[in-house]
């Protein structure tokens, strides 16, 4: 269970090896009292985060997990559920490829959006479907600013990202008469190895400080929340500015 | 019919969505037992308990309040049987006319007989009287095999069910013990004391002559002024001591319930200035010297119930309450919780200093000899390390947490405070072997 101080007893990371999943997982670890189930792909990034978590104190639990392999990943869940119920699942797989290459090639593409979108979906179905059995359970799902106005030079993943931030926002709609929870967090530009040599954009953040406003966010029982917070205006002035006026400006 | 229900706790923290469904009639009670719910199955009351105690998520919660008849009174040898769901205020007053008490009294009346046994209530008497559990003749209740069977404290069962949090099974009567009162007021002295070292001396020198003692202290005032309180001293009024006027309803409790907080507060009243100023004018409205008067029962021992829904005014996200008993002789842990408390910025106002006397058998039971502390904060970020900080503090000492009040501590500290754990750990799975009987609680300190 999530006590009332909003730290949970079991935390499932799927994207075990994401920058800002490992992140958040971090900023929960209580020495001796937090699970960590980590899902992920094996490989050393995978070993060198439960080594991390695990000399935090961690009890850290390894599952494989492929996000193309989408008829796998009720499965995956359920196990993940092993042991006792799921308070926090962070939804943290994606992929960033070069846009140029993607909207032109096509394989390129449809592996961004089966990673971003469809398995997201299959593994969001699976996780509400425990939620609502258990009666409780909060999802951090990591959605991105790029979908909320598709921009030229990145729009094939913010299309991504426009379709995974509709379906956890509305997947959280229908989860609170359930008791679960939903939060959809759109972190600006992340300084990790996704976006590494790429130059920051304007507002960019660390892994760390979307950690920490996910912990304050989940603490408050908030459904979106921006890193920074700030993002959420110039977004907001962003949708609104006429198409071309948008087309002009450097983004 | 069982219809879906988000439930909290008293202090509005940790929702969760369960099954709920009313029981009027025992056999409704061991109908839903018998239900077979995967996840199990939980009385809940009043939902006073203020963190996850009365919460089974995803689970079955069958509401017990409509257990509410008062089956016998026997004025000779005082005693009483009721349902279950019968409250302290509904019992209050029903007994009170044949001059009739209940002999322990917590915080507020609007508990359940159930709910004041599966915690093993405590009042501002604990130190003469006990706990609510000293109290119980015998009890009903109905186990995970649908069954109803009557305990008295012979019973190991009994005890693991006095202070069990529900988790032995659904209380559906039970047989009290009463005393005897010529009135519902109370003769009370009230008493500043400057600082925390004050506070608890007065306490301690007020145990011997009065029956109910309890002191209020200021959470936020620094040196020299930490814990600086107030110390109220009561006992029973009896008929004479009562003005003509008040001899006209000496047998009444007042009616009550004049304020509500809406539903929109929308986020906590409490801050650093508002709970300062609390602090600062609940001391100063006590008289400065000892002065006795009579009050009537609700305003001395219940002064919340004045205003319904008040745990609203800490918003949203709700508060926690966090209550510990240290012994005696580690006094200076109280100073060094309260210091930690002022220095830490969180706000708290109902913080509640008493000394409690010796506990009984419950194996869950919270009260035993020593200085209980309770303080509630609305929750903010950085809460949970002043709590763990003061965790440590207690259990250093040899304290330990109150579950009913409980909403956050760790199977560790748990396991670390009570050493009645593993033996109501044999004895629920004995009587409970597939796990009937959980709680969002119970979940949470695999218990």
């Amino acid at each position: 269970m999530i006590d009332a101080t909003g730290r949970p007893q079991k935390l499932l990371l799927l994207g075990g090896t994401s920058d800002i999943g490992l992140a958040i997982a971090r900023a929960y670890v209580q020495p001796g009292s937090t699970e960590v189930v980590l899902a992920a792909r094996p490989g050393p990034r995978r070993d060198a985060a439960e080594a991390d978590l695990s000399a935090m104190g961690a009890r850290v639990r390894l599952l494989d997990f492929d996000a193309h392999d989408t008829t796998a990943h009720r499965e995956v869940v359920a196990r993940a559920w092993q042991g006792g119920d799921v308070d926090i699942s962070v939804v943290a797989f994606g992929v960033l490829a070069d846009n140029e290459t993607a909207w032109q090639d096509a394989s390129v593409a449809e592996d961004m959006a089966s990673i971003n979108y469809t398995a997201a979906v299959t593994v969001g179905v699976a996780l509400g479907e425990r939620i609502v059995q258990q009666g409780h359970g909060v999802i951090v799902a990591l959605s991105s600013v790029a979908g909320e106005r598709a921009r030229r030079s990145n729009f094939v993943y913010g299309s991504t990202k426009a379709g995974f931030d509709a379906f956890y926002t509305g997947l959280g709609e229908t989860l609170r008469e359930h008791g679960g929870r939903v939060l959809v967090v759109r972190p600006g530009f992340v300084r990790s190895k996704m976006t590494a040599g790429l130059d920051p954009a304007p507002l960019s953040v660390t892994p760390e400080q979307v950690a920490e406003a996910v912990r304050a966010a989940v603490l408050a029982g908030r459904e979106q929340v921006w890193v920074p917070s700030s993002m959420r205006y110039v977004m907001s002035v962003l949708r609104h500015v006429p198409r071309p006026l948008f087309r002009r400006l450097p983004l | 019919m069982a219809v879906d229900r988000r439930l909290t706790g008293w202090g509005q923290t940790s929702p969760s969505v369960a099954s709920w469904v009313r029981a009027t009639t025992v056999d409704e009670v061991r109908a839903a037992v018998r239900g077979g719910q995967h996840r199990g199955v939980l009385a809940r009351g009043l939902g006073r308990s203020y963190g996850d105690a009365a919460q089974n998520a995803g689970g079955l919660v069958v509401d017990v309040t409509g257990l509410d008849r008062i089956l016998s009174i026997d004025a000779d040898v005082p005693s009483v049987v009721v349902e279950a769901g019968v409250s302290l205020d509904v019992l209050m007053r029903a007994v009170l006319p044949l001059r009739l008490w209940v002999p322990v009294l917590p915080g507020t009346r609007h508990v359940t007989v159930g709910g004041a046994i599966a915690s093993d209530v405590h009042g501002k008497n604990h130190h003469v009287a006990g706990s609510f559990g000293h109290h119980v003749l015998a009890l009903w209740l109905v186990t995970a095999d649908g069954d109803e069977h009557r305990l008295t404290p012979d019973d190991p069962l009994f005890w693991a069910t006095v202070g069990g949090m529900g988790l032995t099974g659904i209380i559906t009567r039970a047989h009290l013990s009463l005393t005897r009162t010529e009135t519902a007021y109370v003769s009370v002295s009230t008493e500043r004391a400057p600082d925390l070292a004050s506070t608890m001396r007065l306490l301690e020198a007020s145990d011997d002559d009065a029956p109910y003692t309890v002191a209020w202290f200021d959470s936020m005032s620094s040196r020299p002024q930490v814990g600086r309180g107030v110390v109220h001293r009561g006992r029973l009024s009896s008929w004479e001591e009562l003005s003509p006027r008040q001899r006209r309803s000496a047998l009444v409790l007042p009616a009550g319930r004049a304020v509500r907080v809406p539903d929109v507060v929308p986020r906590s009243a409490l801050n650093r200035v508002s709970g300062r100023a609390f602090n600062e004018v609940w001391f100063r409205k006590a008289p400065r010297q000892r002065v006795d008067g009579i009050q009537s029962a609700s305003a001395f021992f219940h002064p919340l119930d004045g205003i319904t829904d008040w745990n609203r005014l800490y918003g949203p996200r709700g508060f926690c309450q966090y209550q510990f008993v240290v012994p005696f002789s580690a006094a200076d842990s109280v100073h060094e919780c309260v210091e930690l408390i002022v220095a830490s910025g969180h706000v708290s106002c109902l913080n509640v200093l008493k000394r409690l006397g010796p506990g009984n058998r419950g194996l869950l039971s919270f009260p035993m000899p020593g200085w209980t502390l309770a303080a509630d904060f609305p929750v903010r970020e950085g809460l949970d390390e002043l709590l763990d900080a003061l965790d440590g503090i207690v259990l250093r000492a040899g304290g330990r947490l109150y579950l009913t009040k409980d909403s956050r501590m760790t199977e560790q500290t748990l396991h670390a405070s009570y050493p009645g754990l593993d033996e109501f750990r044999r004895i629920r799975q004995q009587v409970d072997p597939a796990g009937v009987f959980t709680s969002d609680l119970a979940r949470r300190l695999h218990l």
